[in-house]
């Protein structure tokens, strides 16, 4: 469970309401398919990878990143119970996708870039600690069913 | 993942960019860093932590002028970090993790400020510059 104060809960889900849920998917997930290049062995069947260009127009990309921001914004409006949101998505990145939760901890942090950049000043340390908190919990609950 | 030569050039002309103000930004990753993740005060116990801290602000040019040092000796990172190294792991006994928690705090805090500037590719290069350095500061440790 993510333990949020009420400042904390406002601040994320204020922000929130302003982001293109879509497009700052898909910037996140080139992003860590750029910035963490391991991770794009689990992305073979998405053609052209091979520099950051090809990674960023790459439809794909976008499309999945799209799906996995969408699935995110879920977990936002279900604090309470992130563990209960993600435990599909759990069994399924562990059981048929094989992948190592760590990278949902990678997933997170270049979120928090990505949103850094887009709010500028607004994204102050308070905000940050906040969505901090929220990626980290999105993150143990993918993890949850892991065995 | 060694640092490439276009890595190199590009980490040396974002750090001509931000020019004397790497201090205001390592002071912010820091604070950054402070409020995020908790744990990383205990660090520094005899310090006033509060939002505008001058003891954080002194700490945080400390922080730049190294980092700066370190953009200066690309070739050489663990050698121009050796007595930092040294520093943090023996004295200090900074947990290597932590490192990697202000490398992500400043890479927000460069998004933050020259949004244009941190597109994927330099967001990779500084992230690999910023690993390199954190590398180099643990390789002392244990």
């Amino acid at each position: 469970m993510v333990h949020l104060t009420a400042e904390e809960k406002s601040l994320v889900s204020s922000m929130w309401g302003k982001v293109n849920v879509d497009e700052v998917g898909g910037e996140a997930l080139g992003r860590l398919l750029i910035v963490y290049p391991w991770t794009q062995r689990f992305f073979d069947s998405f053609g052209n990878l091979s520099t950051p260009d090809a990674v960023m127009s790459n439809a794909k990309v976008k499309a999945h990143g799209k799906k996995v921001l969408n699935s995110f914004s879920d977990g936002l409006k279900n604090l309470d119970n992130l563990k209960g949101t993600f435990a599909k998505l759990s069994e399924l990145h562990c059981d048929k996708l094989h992948v190592d939760p760590e990278n949902f901890k990678l997933l997170g942090n270049v979120l928090v870039c990505v949103l850094a950049r887009h709010f500028g000043r607004e994204f102050t340390p308070l905000a940050q600690a906040a969505y901090q908190k929220v990626v980290a919990g999105v993150a143990n609950a993918l993890a949850h069913k892991y065995h | 993942m060694a640092l490439s030569g276009e890595d190199r050039a590009a980490v040396r002309a974002l750090w001509r960019k931000l020019g004397g103000n790497v201090g205001i930004y390592a002071t912010e990753a820091l604070e950054r860093t402070f409020c995020s993740f908790p744990a990383t005060k205990a660090y520094f116990p005899h310090f006033d932590l509060s939002p505008g801290s001058a003891q954080v602000k002194a700490h945080g040019q400390k922080v730049a002028d190294a980092l700066t040092a370190a953009v200066a000796h690309l070739d050489d990172l663990p050698g121009a970090l050796s007595a930092l190294g040294a520093l943090h792991a023996h004295r200090l006994r900074v947990d290597p993790a932590h490192f990697q928690l202000l490398s992500h705090c400043l890479l927000v805090t460069l998004a933050r400020h020259y949004p244009g500037d941190l597109g994927p590719a330099m967001h990779a290069s500084l992230h690999k510059f910023l690993s390199h350095v954190t590398s180099a500061l643990a390789s002392r440790c244990g």
